[in-house]
């Protein structure tokens, strides 16, 4: 059976081929990446162990992205719902308006380390690329972003601001459009461009060492909430929930990293994925419709597919959780039943997107509403002294033009 | 594996003093019918097959290969029809060595074990797998091993020394040496002096193993890279396809010339 070991972070519970449980994972790479991720994944091992390279990214992390990020209690919210107590963390508040700043700011750590002056990344929602695009400027690194022409076209104020950083956009017109392609045509481009270029991939999915650097440097988010809640508390709470959107999964991992070795009772895990449009067949939630294992981007994962591997389209009205596969991490997560895997529709997330902005001062865009919707959901059934906790992990501005379009108004 | 069809065509080909001239084009494009008619008629020049199952998510591949696969795969095709198209060419070409090249995921959804059975009845000769590299493919190589397949490893210009000492040591018959850091179909961006140099240091290393190179490799660029024991070409050819499409003229003449005039080159 596959099980979890203790004290020891989940990013490195994997076996020798990179493999979490024995299959979710690995490098499935052509061989001419073999050697520059053997290299990152050398220089890795070796800069998560150098002190003043530690220094250097809480350095980073407090002065730069601005850490820690409040942890504030929904009162108008919870009052209006009844049951349980929501809080939230927003994460939102980072420089950029979203926890991506994080992988951003480490993948742009360690390629100066690498002494390579190219970085380039894929983007959804485009504040991966966004982050990255800042990151880049602030070390005075080159950089390029693989983004697909649809969501290019609807997450325009991200594009800006990486343009607006020195950034190219590079559209990606294959397939589908989305960030599925974005992440093969980043690839390619790597493939290509290895010997003087490092890759940013920006969620905790890809080739395994990808996986890690970004699981890394996300649990920040967690070490912080951590210390807030028993500042909050003075301990750690008897029932608490801790709810946060899955796309690729690097925001939900280090939301939760830090309370993963508590007990499920005591602590419950709750990952929200993008179920789509209520009424279409087509949604981004390979864990919670239970999607067959498969290997996209090189890991193996569940997997939207069809019978033959090609791997489907995916829906949802968040750009930054429309992908078809998710973090190997996660699939280990959900097979060891630690975290609790579920989705919100479009509607749901736009219902939650109404609701919080009606009673809170808080701006979650379209991804943390998803997470949101479950909180709204399940908080009136729980008892009073239930913590809810949502991850409110990027800020609503990138999706003006769907929340106009949608709720006539923004 | 000896007297395995992958070898033969390779002894032919140096007794003819040339390379071996190996073509790549996608099962299912532009349709099944038409693809099985481009490798029967192909096949006069080409010494070796490669055939294409399409993938959607082909993170190695350049845009016009990604062109021919989302084609094939938008007409309809599945992995048993690349199956059927082996098998019908190799009634009529029995001796034409056929190598299926693609994905892993397509593999390990359809099953590994079946998989290899199928290629076996299908009288595939080779396997290349783009994202299974080594030392990840170790137990899946030897399994097509035993089949009678030869499993074809890949080195690249970054392949450290070390690392291809052992790979060319568990390869099988042929061995892929990709010209540059590219996806398919780039610009030959390295000069084919320097490719020719990094692939005779392959080559010394166990003269007895069949080199093939690939990537890059046009009507404009193979000839000066006839000293290698094979040339592969692909996005040269699904260029082709695509234009003939485009331009509404006979795919298969227009490919087959291609690969006529490339064979011409070598000779």
């Amino acid at each position: 059976m596959m099980k979890l070991k203790k004290n020891i972070p989940l990013i490195d519970q994997h076996d020798r081929y990179g493999f979490w449980g024995g299959k979710f994972g690995g490098s499935f790479i052509p061989e001419t990446l073999k050697k520059p991720v053997e290299d990152l994944t050398k220089e890795f091992q070796k800069l998560r162990k150098n002190k003043k390279f530690l220094t250097k990214r809480d350095f980073y992390f407090k002065n730069y992205v601005g850490s820690p990020t409040s942890f504030i209690k929904l009162d108008n919210l919870s009052n209006h719902l009844g049951g349980g107590q929501i809080w939230a963390k927003v994460v939102s508040e980072a420089n950029g308006g979203a926890h991506k700043i994080y992988n951003a700011t480490v993948h742009a750590l360690i390629c100066k380390a690498m002494g390579k002056k190219f970085i380039v990344g894929d983007t959804g929602a485009g504040y991966a690329g966004k982050m990255l695009s800042m990151a880049a400027k602030k070390f005075g690194l080159k950089c390029k972003i693989f983004m697909g022409a649809k969501d290019i076209k609807r997450q325009k104020p991200n594009c800006d601001a990486m343009r607006k950083n020195g950034a190219e956009i590079i559209p990606v017109y294959s397939g589908s459009q989305t960030l599925v392609d974005a992440v093969s045509e980043c690839m390619r481009y790597w493939v290509s461009n290895c010997d003087n270029t490092h890759m940013c991939v920006g969620s905790t999915v890809g080739p395994n060492i990808f996986v890690k650097i970004c699981g890394w440097s996300t649990a920040q988010i967690s070490r912080e909430l951590k210390s807030q809640i028993k500042k909050e508390f003075k301990k750690i709470p008897k029932k608490l929930k801790l709810i946060n959107c899955v796309g690729g999964g690097s925001s939900a991992y280090g939301f939760w990293s830090e309370f993963i070795n508590y007990d499920k009772k005591q602590i419950e895990l709750i990952g929200v994925e993008a179920g789509g449009p209520k009424k279409s067949k087509l949604h981004a939630a390979p864990l919670s419709r239970n999607a067959k294992i498969g290997i996209l981007h090189g890991a193996a994962s569940y997997v939207c597919q069809n019978n033959e591997g090609q791997i489907h389209e995916t829906e949802s009205i968040s750009a930054g959780l429309d992908y078809p596969g998710v973090s190997p991490i996660h699939c280990f997560l959900k097979d060891t039943k630690r975290a609790k895997y579920t989705y919100a529709t479009d509607e749901e997330a736009l219902d939650a997107f109404k609701m919080v902005t009606k009673f809170e001062k808080l701006n979650p865009s379209l991804e943390p509403c998803h997470a949101f919707a479950e909180a709204i959901k399940i908080a009136p059934k729980l008892s009073k002294d239930t913590i809810l906790v949502v991850n409110s992990c990027g800020d609503a501005k990138k999706d003006r033009d769907i929340l106009r379009q949608r709720l006539g108004k923004y | 594996m000896n007297n395995s069809l992958i070898n033969q065509s390779f002894i032919i080909s140096k007794r003819e003093n040339r390379p071996a001239l190996l073509t790549y084009t996608v099962a299912g494009d532009s349709t099944k019918k038409k693809s099985l008619e481009i490798l029967k008629s192909i096949s006069k020049y080409a010494d070796i097959c490669e055939l294409g199952f399409p993938h959607n998510t082909p993170i190695a591949d350049g845009g016009q290969i990604q062109t021919s696969a989302y084609r094939a795969i938008k007409n309809g095709i599945k992995i048993n029809d690349v199956f059927s198209i082996v098998s019908k060419f190799k009634k009529l070409r029995k001796n034409k060595p056929v190598i299926l090249m693609g994905y892993y995921n397509m593999i390990y959804q359809y099953n590994e074990n079946k998989f290899i059975t199928k290629c076996k009845k299908s009288k595939v000769d080779g396997l290349i797998v783009v994202d299974l590299p080594y030392p990840e493919n170790k137990i899946f190589a030897s399994k097509c091993k035993k089949n009678k397949i030869s499993f074809i490893q890949l080195i690249s210009p970054t392949t450290s020394k070390i690392r291809q000492k052992k790979i060319i040591n568990d390869s099988h018959d042929m061995i892929y040496y990709i010209s540059m850091l590219s996806t398919t179909g780039g610009k030959l961006k390295v000069s084919p002096k320097k490719i020719i140099q990094e692939y005779q240091n392959i080559k010394n290393q166990n003269k007895s193993k069949n080199v093939v190179i690939g990537f890059g490799i046009t009507q404009k660029t193979i000839k000066l890279l006839k000293k290698a024991d094979g040339l592969v070409v692909g996005s040269a050819i699904c260029k082709e396809i695509t234009r003939s499409i485009k331009k509404r003229q006979n795919v298969v003449t227009n490919v087959t010339n291609v690969v006529k005039r490339l064979k011409n080159k070598i000779k």
